[in-house]
């Protein structure tokens, strides 16, 4: 691959692009919440709604042959992904037809044919299956990149450590994105964190790094470039920084008292859509009737996956077992 | 030091042989706590202990038959010290009240079989005997339990094996349990005592039952099944009730005095499959509720079938009732049980005609004989029993 | 059938180890010390010469982090062995054993399984005091998703691996460390592989049925040649697998014996031997002649000296003793 490939070409098409996919998450989960609040959907709910342009921006950078391994706080990047949005929002019910049969629910999104390995909800936990994702490419000698998302607030725990450790050991083809949104549920950076520089932890594991504006989709999508591209060249894995916010609580129940709301409001006017929407109308780049023309394709895509996940049908009862282990004689997956 | 000895568990008792020691030297040991099994001629029978302590000493061990009134061990005190003799005890102990062990004390034989858990209540029967013994159409009340108390397989299967042609519920090989023929010698014994000792009367009374033939069918209708009242259960009850009310029926005549007794201890006379007869206590029938008798008689009798009473439940009635229930007879003679003063006979409840109100009428009845100790009451208390008895069988709602 | 030939139970799990990167070579042995040292137990002893570094994979301290690997490298297609240098360390991994490995097939509907062998010493016996001794294979066994098998004989270590490895779904393979030394039987034949699926029944009788696992296989064999001395011939069952369990060959032998005893070095408080127990109670009640018996640790951290070390879990002689007692001898 060329050098050219680490930078964005931000055409016309490519502009509404990212307003699309970035636009489709926030509608997607603001309509979520309104599901949540009239109990159709259930259980823990996290919302990505502020933090869109870094699933969206870092995709861009990826093929459909690398591998995404995902956090709780995972709509957004199964959606950016390319899961379709029925199986997504059917999975929101718990419906048979939801993109895990409906086993997993918000958390635990997965799709085999998008190579995306979940959603999971212990924080750290998908830092070491992502090693042994890249692992199993690079002993096989493959040409992939495992793409591995989460939040600030696992650099506290020990798998963390562990994993980077062994990714650059072994010079994995890692891409670990952390999404840095200042807040592990209701506990400040400076709370948990004694170097809140959490870069300095890839530094010691001797891994490139960079610090990127998780608000602005077009920042990320180049940083997510050139370090996939690095990783796809062989240089081990990379590690890049995200700077972002969430513009609701923490989940569903959360009254939100850890962080001021004038806080909340100084984010929300660097807001990824806003900010990128303004520019490329600004710019010209793309004209209001464009704008408006998506927000009613995405309007429409929200109503046919709420009744596609209103219609879906519940699994039976006497399926209960089913997937626990592997049915004698079926074909393994992957 | 207290002394524990072969207790007499009858007035035909005279020896017992100890089977099983349910507790070991050091043990503590509390009143109502039943500590040995000793077979007698009644069947093997659990013996409790009537003081708290410590059991320092075991003077008899199993498989020894000794006479009433041996010291069979010995029971520390709190607070005393342990013996420390080396040599046997026997000769430093008080002779025994009844009878002088007739048998130098016998030297410890083989290790006695472990101590088995205590047995009471419902018999421990494990899963596949009961299964099994189901199957092979096998009386389990008639089985003999193994030395630990325990009803199993072994024992199953040697009572089908000696029964086998017939396929007829059969008893096991008795190495504890109920051995008839000693028993048909216990009763001849006491019995014998009884015509030779006490001046018997008897007094009869037949008395309407209607009342509580038709209050217990009403009573049962709505009640599940498993908690149905037998007409046993109100009859014993009121009995001791009157007994209460009529104190020269209700005791023992020891050492030429009567001696009232406080509670109603009613012995009721249980006939066992293939002849024998015992007539266990249960304790203090006039406070117990209709569903507490009916309990009692429920856990006492198929004990008493197997062989498995306590040792109170031989010795401590007041009185007796011998019920002919589901028989045909009208009326029973009966002779008393000693020491007690009296027991009261029941004929079979039958439909005859009677005069009630002036008027003839179909009723069941039945005729209930008091046999009463002269030495001790006259026909007047029987009457006055017989008077109260059917008063309170007028009205079972409030037994 | 072809002769057998004697090897001791490392030589096994060693040969199992070089025919599976042999016959696959999609998988791989990665652990603490698994290369130049060759595995605390000697297990790998020399497989770095003939695989290689990448296959004979040295991992850092890192339970956690290189169990997860092996999770992640399942999913993307390789057949990872994860040696775990004892169960007690396999606690710091429990979180992508359970929480993942468990679980992935479950919460992706179907799609992903995780064909990942993990291997553990396991179990006391070798002074080395309370936290390498432990014998926790029943917390693993109560894990749906998890297959849990325990190698008692040479001959199981020999074919277990590569039935193991053949599963699609995750299979932890306990090896009681007092093992490694144990001479036995193999066959010749080529293939060796071993139903796990089975319970094997290691001596027959028919006066009570004696269930155990690992390594207190020998410690049954023991106290039932001191009962056939008195005339009690006992029935022994090696579980084999923990997970699932193999009710069926439990129960016909309880129908013919009546009696059981369960050998589990684990404590007894929760222990396998209780799940066991419950099941003889629940399908097998009325075949029952006696209370169920169960030989267990004794509930206390195992101790470091000898003397306390064997007392505090299964022997023979109170093996033998519960045999007595469901025979109300």
């Amino acid at each position: 691959m060329s050098e050219a490939d680490d930078r964005v070409h931000l055409t016309h098409e490519h502009a509404l692009h990212l307003l699309r996919e970035m636009t489709r998450i926030r509608r997607f989960e603001e309509k979520c919440a309104e599901l949540y609040s009239g109990s159709k959907i259930r259980g823990f709910l996290h919302l990505y709604i502020g933090e869109e342009a870094n699933a969206v921006g870092v995709m861009q950078a990826l093929t459909e042959e690398d591998a995404v391994v995902a956090t709780y706080r995972e709509h957004g990047h199964a959606l950016a992904r390319g899961l379709p949005m029925n199986e997504v929002m059917a999975e929101m019910f718990g419906k048979a037809s939801g993109s895990s049969g409906g086993r997993g629910g918000s958390m635990h999104i997965f799709s085999a044919r998008h190579r995306f390995y979940g959603g999971n909800a212990i924080v750290a936990g998908g830092l070491p299956l992502a090693v042994g994702l890249a692992l199993a490419d690079k002993m096989q000698g493959r040409d992939r990149v495992t793409c591995c998302f989460f939040g600030e607030g696992a650099a506290a725990e020990g798998e963390f450590h562990e994993a980077m450790n062994l990714a650059a050991l072994w010079k994995l083809p890692v891409l670990f994105v952390c999404e840095n949104n200042l807040y592990a549920m209701g506990t400040a950076l400076a709370r948990s964190e004694s170097n809140t520089d959490i870069r300095a932890h890839a530094a010691v594991f001797g891994m490139e790094s960079e610090i990127v504006d998780g608000m602005d989709v077009v920042a990320v999508e180049a940083a997510a470039r050139r370090a996939v591209h690095a990783v796809r060249r062989g240089e081990g894995p990379r590690f890049l920084e995200t700077r972002t916010y969430r513009f609701r609580a923490h989940s569903m129940f959360d009254p939100d008292l850890y962080r001021p709301k004038e806080e909340v409001e100084e984010w929300r006017k660097k807001g990824p859509i806003v900010r990128f929407t303004d520019w490329i109308l600004g710019t010209r780049l793309v004209h209001p009737d464009h704008v408006a023309a998506l927000e009613n394709e995405i309007a429409e895509e929200i109503g046919a996956a709420v009744a596609f996940a209103e219609e879906a049908p519940w699994e039976p009862v006497e399926e209960l077992t089913r997937d626990v282990t592997t049915p004698r004689g079926a074909e393994v997956t992957a | 030091m207290i002394q524990f000895r072969m207790p007499s568990l009858g007035a035909d008792m005279d020896a017992g042989t100890l089977v099983e020691w349910y507790r070991k030297p050091g043990d503590q040991v509390s009143h109502g706590d039943i500590i040995a099994l000793v077979e007698t001629q009644k069947g093997a029978i659990e013996i409790e202990v009537f003081n708290d302590g410590t059991l320092d000493r075991i003077e008899v061990e199993p498989g020894h038959k000794v006479p009433v009134g041996t010291v069979l061990a010995t029971i520390r005190e709190p607070g005393e010290a342990a013996s420390t003799a080396l040599e046997p005890a026997a000769a430093a102990a008080p002779a025994p009240e009844v009878a002088p062990p007739t048998a130098p004390r016998p030297r410890p034989t083989a290790a006695p079989p472990p101590p088995a858990e205590r047995v009471e209540g419902r018999a421990k029967v494990t899963p596949v005997a009961r299964r099994r013994a189901a199957e092979a159409g096998i009386d389990l009340a008639a089985v003999a339990a193994g030395p630990d108390g325990v009803v199993g397989l072994a024992e199953v299967e040697a009572a089908r094996r000696a029964a086998p042609e017939t396929g007829a519920p059969a008893a096991a090989p008795r190495r504890i349990g109920i051995d008839l023929g000693e028993m048909r010698k216990a009763i001849a014994a006491a019995m014998s005592r009884s015509h030779r000792d006490i001046p018997h009367y008897w007094v009869s009374q037949t008395i309407d039952v209607t009342p509580l033939f038709d209050w217990l069918e009403a009573e049962n209708a709505r009640r599940p099944v498993a908690s149905r009242l037998l007409y046993a259960a109100p009859l014993a009850k009121a009995m001791a009730l009157a007994l209460k009310e009529t104190p020269q029926l209700n005791g023992h005549f020891v050492d030429d005095a009567f001696v009232p007794a406080g509670a109603v201890h009613l012995g009721v006379a249980t006939a066992l499959r293939g002849g024998g007869l015992v007539a266990p206590a249960l304790h203090e029938v006039d406070t117990l509720s209709l569903d507490a008798v009916m309990a009692g008689l429920g856990d006492m009798i198929p004990r008493a079938r197997s062989g498995r009473l306590r040792s109170s439940e031989l010795t401590d009635a007041t009185a007796t009732l011998s019920n002919l229930g589901e028989g045909t007879s009208d009326a029973i003679m009966p002779l008393i049980y000693p020491p007690q003063v009296a027991i009261i006979g029941c004929g079979a409840a039958a439909l005859r005609p009677w005069v009630a109100d002036g008027v003839l009428a179909v009723r069941r009845v039945i005729t209930v004989t008091v046999a009463g100790d002269h030495r001790v009451s006259d026909g007047r208390s029987a009457s006055r029993f017989l008077t109260r008895l059917d008063a309170l069988l007028q009205a079972p709602e409030a037994l | 059938m072809s002769g057998t030939r004697r090897i001791t139970y490392r030589e096994a799990v060693r040969e199992a180890l070089r025919e599976a990167l042999t016959r696959d070579d999609r998988v791989f042995l990665m652990g603490e010390d698994v290369g130049a040292y060759g595995g605390a137990y000697a297990c790998s002893l020399g497989l770095l010469d003939e695989f290689g570094d990448d296959r004979i994979r040295n991992t850092p301290l890192a339970e956690s982090g290189f169990t997860g690997a092996g999770i992640g490298a399942a999913l993307g297609g390789m057949r990872p062995i994860v040696e775990i240098m004892t169960i007690n360390f396999s606690l710091l991994a429990l979180d992508q054993i359970v929480n993942n490995a468990a679980t992935i097939r479950h919460m992706s509907g179907g799609q992903f399984s995780v064909p990942l062998v993990i291997r553990m010493a396991t179990g006391a016996g070798r002074q080395l005091a309370a936290q390498h001794s432990h014998s926790l294979e029943g917390w693993f066994a109560h894990v749906p998703g998890l297959r849990v098998v325990a190698p008692a004989t040479v001959a199981d270590a020999r074919g277990m691996l590569w039935t193991a490895l053949q599963d699609p779904d995750p299979v932890v393979i306990m090896e009681h460390a007092t093992l490694y030394n144990e001479e036995g039987d193999v066959p010749e034949d080529e293939d060796l592989a071993v139903d796990l699926d089975r319970a094997a029944i290691r001596r027959a009788g028919d006066a009570a049925t004696i269930v155990t696992y690992s390594a207190n296989l020998k410690k049954a064999l023991a106290a039932t040649d001191e009962l056939a001395g008195e005339g009690i011939e006992c029935e022994i069952i090696d579980l084999r697998s923990l997970r699932p369990l193999d009710d069926q060959t439990i129960m016909t032998s309880i129908a013919k014996t009546h009696r059981a005893v369960i050998v589990d070095e684990g404590w007894r408080s929760g222990s396998l031997a209780a799940e066991i127990s419950a099941r003889i109670q629940e399908q097998a009640f009325y075949e029952l002649d006696a209370p169920v018996e169960r030989v267990c640790s004794v509930e206390v951290p195992i101790p470091y000296p000898q003397h306390l070390e064997q007392a505090a879990i299964p022997q023979p002689h109170a093996i033998a003793a519960a045999v007595r007692k469901t025979l109300r001898r």
